[in-house]
């Protein structure tokens, strides 16, 4: 398959069941609801070593968020309830509650609920009020700027991490600036996230390594300073490959934002470097979701 | 279906008790068997078609018409269903109601929705003391669910009240929230003296500056974040406090009762 000169590997993304939740952080205004937004969500890009993959959702309009002030959506997404719910805890505990004017709420329902701020109003040392508002729990945690309010518990869903692909092209730039491309439209795609820095990784991995210590490392494959001296994936025109990986709440959400995804960098197209889309998997023997790009972008 | 409806036939002397009159008590009862049911009142028992004309087939959408103020126990143990009184209402209105909905178009008299659940009582009159409140002897009132009075109420609303919303578009008479352990009232109109008297935790939400015990400690004015999630869940009510422009998030907020153990709170209005 070639679009607009780009060539759609007949390749897939194999993707794994992961556990995912949402929360919405509000603040005086959107400027410190993104800073707590970004803190919540920083160090997290790979469960690899961070123990959780998050990122930024959305921007939220004060009519869409529980208190009416400028919010914004999070998700995380862990490979367990345990570590997910372990995750969400310690980064509200230091990321939401510390930040300036804001308020934490659930931005998910359905499963077993995970708590938000059901153990952080302990730091309120016996000063902490509930509140039971329309069936729900607020926790009123007394804190130097004022209050900060936090719902007790928020959701938790089946959903699928792992869903990737690669743009290869003829320069690092232009890989850079077609993932760009890709990711401000994906951004647009409600229920996933791109959780890697700017959404982009350039540092790819295979399973295994030749040393025993790592479950993991670099793709040699994909590398293009390795051309001459691995079993490559490259033509002799790529000069540098960048991938974009996708969490999501579903399977078609995941579809979704990948085909707007790659036809952003299939829009830039061969005029502008790029040559070929692939897909990292692991021979479809490990995850169960699996990604066809030619089917995606049918 | 058109709801099962008992239309007063005259006012007896003695006070009666309804509490067989609820929804999940008669389901599935025939017309005859209902006419049959027996309710108390003084020594005597009086079967329900000696004091009422019934018609109608829905026993999950009651109607009481020409109520007045001796028809006790209205709703007790409702578990579903919805109760609606055209008249006034007498005392023990929607005790220990479990699920479902009240609405009295005239005035309620004492302990109405005393130790209730969950569920909604509408009251468009006024009511007695001991709204929401715990029966004598009793540690724990309401538990749960939302009352709503349109009028003014007596004394000690919300005693001992544990969990729940009452709002309150009238007066308060005195120890409004009194021994309260939890939950929420909230008064449009005056309220009277000892408010909050001897509460552990919960809210006495305020229009009015009270004149306030020596143990409740002023703790300054602040803007409240869970104020607007509060009044945004009042928006669906047939109630004032379902004006958004009655909304407000700033308020001066004094904790008490110091006597007790001062994790109540009065927030008033600014």
């Amino acid at each position: 398959m070639i679009i607009n000169g780009v060539t759609i590997d007949a390749t897939f993304a194999e993707a794994f069941p992961m556990k995912a939740t949402r929360a919405i952080i509000t603040a005086q205004n959107e400027k410190w609801a993104m800073i707590s937004a970004q803190a919540m969500t920083g160090f997290a890009t790979s469960v690899i070593a961070c123990g959780c993959e998050a990122g930024i959702e959305r921007v939220l309009d004060p009519s869409e968020t529980p208190d009416g002030r400028p919010g914004v959506s999070i998700m995380i997404f862990a490979m367990g309830g345990k570590g997910l719910a372990k995750q969400l805890e310690t980064r509200a505990g230091q990321c939401v509650l510390t930040s300036p004017t804001s308020a934490l709420f659930a931005g998910i329902d359905g499963g077993k609920p995970i708590p938000l701020g059901k153990n952080l109003r302990y730091f309120g040392d016996g000063f902490q009020v509930s509140k039971v508002i329309g069936g729900k729990r607020y926790w009123r945690i007394p804190v130097m700027d004022g209050e900060f309010l936090t719902e007790a518990t928020t959701g938790q869903v089946d959903a699928v991490g792992g869903g990737n692909f690669l743009v290869l092209a003829e320069s690092q730039p232009q890989a850079l600036a077609a993932c760009e491309a890709a990711i401000e439209a994906m951004r647009k795609v409600p229920n996933v996230i791109m959780p890697f820095p700017g959404g982009v990784v350039r540092s790819g991995s295979k399973v295994g390594s030749k040393y025993k210590a790592l479950g993991a490392s670099t793709n040699d494959a994909f590398c293009p300073t390795l051309k001459g001296m691995t079993k490559t994936e490259l033509s002799p025109e790529i000069e540098s490959v960048m991938e974009i990986v996708i969490d999501g709440l579903t399977k078609e959400d995941i579809d979704k934002a990948m085909r707007v995804g790659i036809q952003a960098v299939c829009d830039l197209g061969a005029a502008n470097g790029i040559k070929r889309i692939s897909a990292g998997n692991y021979g479809g023997k490990l995850g169960p979701f699996h990604f066809h790009l030619q089917e995606i972008m049918a | 279906m058109s709801a099962l409806t008992f239309t007063l036939k005259h006012r007896p002397d003695q006070r009666v008790d309804l509490s067989p009159l609820v929804c999940h008590n008669l389901a599935g009862k025939e017309i005859a068997e209902i006419a049959a049911l027996e309710l108390q009142s003084g020594k005597a028992k009086l079967r329900v078609d000696s004091l009422f004309k019934i018609s109608g087939n829905d026993p999950q959408n009651i109607v009481i018409k020409n109520s007045f103020g001796k028809l006790d126990f209205i709703g007790k143990d409702l578990h579903g269903g919805s109760i609606r009184v055209e008249g006034d209402a007498g005392a023990y209105l929607g005790m220990g109601m479990q699920s479902g909905s009240i609405r009295v178009t005239g005035n309620a008299g004492l302990y109405a929705a005393c130790e209730m659940k969950k569920g909604t009582i509408e009251i468009d009159g006024n009511t007695g003391d001991f709204l929401g409140g715990a029966l004598p002897g009793n540690k724990m009132g309401m538990k749960g669910g939302l009352i709503l009075v349109k009028g003014n109420v007596g004394e000690r609303a919300g005693d001992h009240m544990r969990r729940g919303t009452i709002l309150i578009e009238g007066n308060a008479g005195d120890y409004c929230g009194s021994r309260m352990t939890a939950g929420t009232i909230a008064v449009m109109g005056q309220v009277g003296r000892y408010a909050g008297y001897a509460m552990r935790r919960g809210t006495l939400l305020l229009w009015n500056q009270p004149q306030l015990s020596a143990t409740f400690n002023d703790c300054g004015a602040h803007t409240l974040g869970f104020l607007p999630i509060l009044f945004a869940s009042f928006k669906n009510l047939n109630t004032r406090f379902a004006d958004a422009a009655v909304a407000f998030n700033r308020v001066r907020r004094y904790a008490g009762d110091m006597a007790e153990t001062g994790r109540g709170e009065v927030l008033v209005k600014l």
